[in-house]
């Protein structure tokens, strides 16, 4: 059934779209939507000025939002990097890559409760959070600053319960389906996120899981009232900066990193020139893997609760943000992330908090429409 | 029927020369198909110790799926094997058909009934209408932008249209609202009521007497009500059926398939793809508004936790079994994804907890792990029988993995629609089978 439809990407100019009739019509051409778009960014720019003098937002609100957007959209940004070079490398969108975060973030939390707990409480309440209300948060006490070995030792196993996922069900999955067109691997994602997700629901219930007790937090004082700056975010900020020097330094200064380039620029082409496509797609779904997993443990760390649909939830943004940055491309991810995390936050000044990850979905869309190959013009990695 | 079968698929060469001549009709197919299910279920439900009323009411919900199930199918056979289109938002037309019949008809303020949410208090069929066409705006609205996109954007993009719907009617804000000086809302994450089933109230009222009549025949009442409405909604499949299958053949739906086959050569053949692209788009969007219609709103409660994108992938599921591109493939996958997949887990629990003498109960993951360490499996059978509806879905997830792998082309997949009116391949094929010797590869139409 599926071989029917041909997997070709439509070159712009065949379909005159809908959209392009529009475009005709409004006489507004290319440029014309980008000058509406900077037009309207010019005219909420304005609108946040008038709010900030006339003292409906506060400087603190507005710092806060963006403090709050800029740790979110790192996290989307770690998440978006494995799920960008695996939808260039092997041509298809993973819609599991939200539970592999899902996956690694419950699997990282438990060996952070281990570690934390050892000694004190049964192994099993431990690894397994206590579900069904045999431990609870305020029992074992893990934060930032009350136990930060716990903390990186969780984050560790975390990105290896990531890299470890990712490689068995590519494995198991998808490396007989390699020659398969994009749209059958995409139907096996969903297929894998499912499997995923509801043996998460089968070992932990659809419980929603407090992990932390409060940790330090910093009080900026600004006009208007203070943000707060607390340990987890500060870890976040600095391990996810860390992890994306990590990852520039490997495509960059290691052979491996170039073979993942030149991969992604050109498959026949690397293929040829002797490059082990087979150990690089490894490779490429350690890192991608391994990312995620950190992203799990860093977005259950910042809200301190965790769900079985947490990496769900994450993965539209995280596509939005991929998109966002061009498809393939590892710094576009990252910044598209950001600039996703940025947004849905900052958007809180206009409108109501329900909304928020809407207005992520809607930019995704908006992206897609105007420029298919992303904001930094689709270089790969 | 409407499918062109080629002969010799995965069934019928299994089957004796005169079982293989009636089954060639794809009515035979459905028929055969349900009735095997239907006997499964009548001897489990003999197993299980039912009664008549209990037999009855197993089948009726059996039925009940299969045929809501069996529309989504149809639709989605629609949007992706007639036209390419993939549509992974099913969900969020099914929640904009109800809930904007829901909100159309909830009675007025002042006339709501203490504790439920008013609305704008229209009659019931001009709600339906209402719901129908807020569906179809919404699909248009879907597929304008998004049919220059390549398959796997548009697939993120219905997702997120999908998700954008159940964030809008889960959204606190819109709980209650007054515009214009009407109240009405969409009752936020604690759910609306609905409407009330005609069925229903048709049996509470003039109906009366039936049920009367059937209790003293010694079955539940209520079945009555439950039976006719199922047969309301296999009037409606019959309808969708008729009507996908008359759009397929009709010069429109020839344009869509070859569409599905070769979007260029058609746009070279002067037809406007996009255009019919989202025609097609919207017709199954509307199907899928009124399927939310008859099925959600039927149970007299919707929340937006029934609108998950769990739903949206069984009824892929149903599509994949029977093979994309085949109307008949559609019905029948799905009969054997409710019978199996869907309902079977469920009933095998059952049995098991019938047949087996369990005692006890373990509540979580690790007490049942912990038990089987220290040498008792039941544990774990314990769990697990209470985690059947989770391990559900884990199994649809593992049989559709399996099924891309072993069998991507599904039940029926062989068969090809064509897209000319004239079968070239078949010109060729009796050529060939005359002798001609030039032996010509088949037309294109692949």
């Amino acid at each position: 059934m599926i071989t029917y439809i041909p997997a070709i990407a439509q070159p712009p100019h065949v379909l005159s779209s809908v959209v392009d009739r529009v475009q005709r019509r409004t006489r507004l051409g290319k440029h014309g939507w980008a000058v509406l778009g900077v037009a309207f960014g010019v005219v909420l720019l304005l609108d946040l000025v008038r709010r900030l003098l006339s003292g409906d937002l506060t400087v603190a609100l507005l710092v806060g939002y963006l403090w709050n957007g800029l740790t979110y959209g790192l996290v989307i940004g770690l998440a978006g990097v494995g799920l960008s070079l695996t939808y260039d490398l092997l041509e298809f969108a993973n819609f599991a890559h939200g539970d592999y975060i899902t996956v690694s973030a419950f699997v990282g939390w438990g060996a952070a409760y281990l570690i934390a707990g050892f000694g004190r409480f049964d192994p099993g309440s431990l690894f397994f959070l206590g579900v069904g209300g045999t431990l609870y948060p305020g029992d074992v006490g893990v934060s930032v600053t009350t136990a930060p070995v716990a903390i990186l030792g969780g984050l560790v196993v975390a990105a290896a319960a990531g890299a470890v996922v990712a490689v068995t069900l590519d494995r198991v999955v998808y490396r007989s389906m390699r020659g398969m067109d994009a749209i059958s691997l995409l139907i096996a994602s969903i297929g894998v996120a499912f499997v995923l997700r509801y043996l998460t629901i089968y070992v932990f219930t659809q419980q929603a899981f407090g992990l932390t007790v409060s940790a330090w937090t910093y009080g900026v004082a600004l006009p208007g009232g203070t943000v707060n700056v607390s340990a987890p975010t500060l870890l976040l900020v600095a391990s996810s900066l860390a992890a994306m020097a990590g990852v520039h330094l490997l495509l960059t200064r290691t052979k491996l990193g170039k073979a993942m380039r030149a991969m992604a620029a050109n498959r026949s082409l690397a293929r040829v020139t002797g490059i082990p496509s087979e150990r690089v797609i490894l490779a490429t779904w350690l890192i991608g893997g391994a990312l995620a997993g950190l992203a799990g443990f860093m977005i259950a760390l910042l809200q301190g609760t965790i769900t079985y649909q947490i990496g769900w939830t994450l993965l539209l943004l995280v596509f939005a943000g991929v998109i966002m940055g061009g498809i393939g491309s590892v710094y576009g991810a990252i910044v598209g992330g950001v600039l996703i995390g940025l947004i849905t936050r900052v958007s809180l000044v206009w409108i109501p908090a329900s909304f928020t990850e809407a207005m992520g979905f809607l930019i995704m869309i908006l992206i897609l429409l105007t420029r298919p190959q992303g904001l930094f013009g689709g270089e790969t990695a | 029927m409407s499918d062109d079968a080629t002969a010799g698929g995965p069934v019928e060469a299994r089957l004796p020369a005169w079982a293989a001549d009636y089954w060639a009709n794809d009515l035979v197919k459905i028929g055969a198909t349900l009735a095997a299910v239907y006997a499964v279920y009548l001897v489990i439900g003999a197993l299980l110790g039912y009664d008549l009323s209990g037999q009855l009411n197993s089948l009726r919900r059996l039925t009940f799926l299969i045929v809501l199930y069996s529309i989504a199918a149809l639709v989605v056979n629609l949007h992706w094997g007639y036209s390419g289109l993939f549509n992974i938002g099913v969900v969020g037309f099914m929640a904009t058909g109800v809930y904007t019949t829901t909100m159309l008809s909830r009675p007025l303020q002042g006339q709501n009934p203490t504790g439920t949410l008013p609305g704008l208090g229209l009659p019931f069929p001009v709600a339906v209408v209402g719901g129908v066409l807020a569906a179809a705006a919404v699909g248009y609205v879907a597929a304008l932008p998004s049919l220059r996109l390549r398959d796997d954007y548009f697939a993120i993009v219905t997702l997120a249209f999908a998700e954008i719907i159940r964030i809008t009617v889960k959204a606190s804000e819109l709980q209650e609202f007054t515009v214009f000086g009407v109240t009405l809302g969409t009752g936020g994450g604690r759910g609306i009521r609905t409407y009330p089933n005609p069925v229903d109230e048709f049996f509470a009222g003039p109906g009366q007497p039936v049920v009367e009549a059937v209790s003293a025949l010694g079955v539940d009442g209520s079945l009555v009500a439950g039976w006719a409405f199922v047969l309301v909604l296999v009037v409606l499949l019959a309808g969708v059926y008729l009507l996908i299958t008359r759009l397929a053949e009709s010069p429109f739906g020839r344009v869509l398939k070859a569409i599905r086959d070769d979007e260029q050569a058609t746009l070279g053949l002067a037809k406007d793809t996009a255009s019919f692209k989202i025609r097609a788009f919207i017709v199954g969007c509307a199907v899928l508004g009124l399927l939310g219609i008859v099925w959600q709103g039927s149970q007299g409660y919707v929340s937006p936790s029934l609108f998950i994108p769990q739903l949206t992938f069984f009824i892929w599921i149903a599509v994949i079994v029977g093979g994309a591109g085949s109307n008949t493939g559609s019905i029948v996958g799905t009969i054997l994804f409710v019978g199996v997949v869907y309902l079977g887990p469920d009933y095998l629990r059952r049995l098991v907890e019938e047949y087996v003498s369990l005692s006890g109960s373990v509540p979580t993951f690790p007490g049942a792990v912990g038990a089987l360490a220290g040498g008792d499996p039941q544990g774990v059978l314990l769990y697990t029988l209470d985690q059947t509806s989770t391990l559900r879905v884990v199994l649809t997830g593992v049989f559709l993995v399996w099924l891309l792998r072993t069998n991507p082309d599904g039940l029926f997949g062989d068969r090809r629609e064509i897209a000319s009116s004239i079968d070239l391949e078949d010109r060729v094929e009796r050529r060939r089978a005359r002798g001609d010797a030039d032996g010509q590869e088949g037309g294109g139409s692949e």
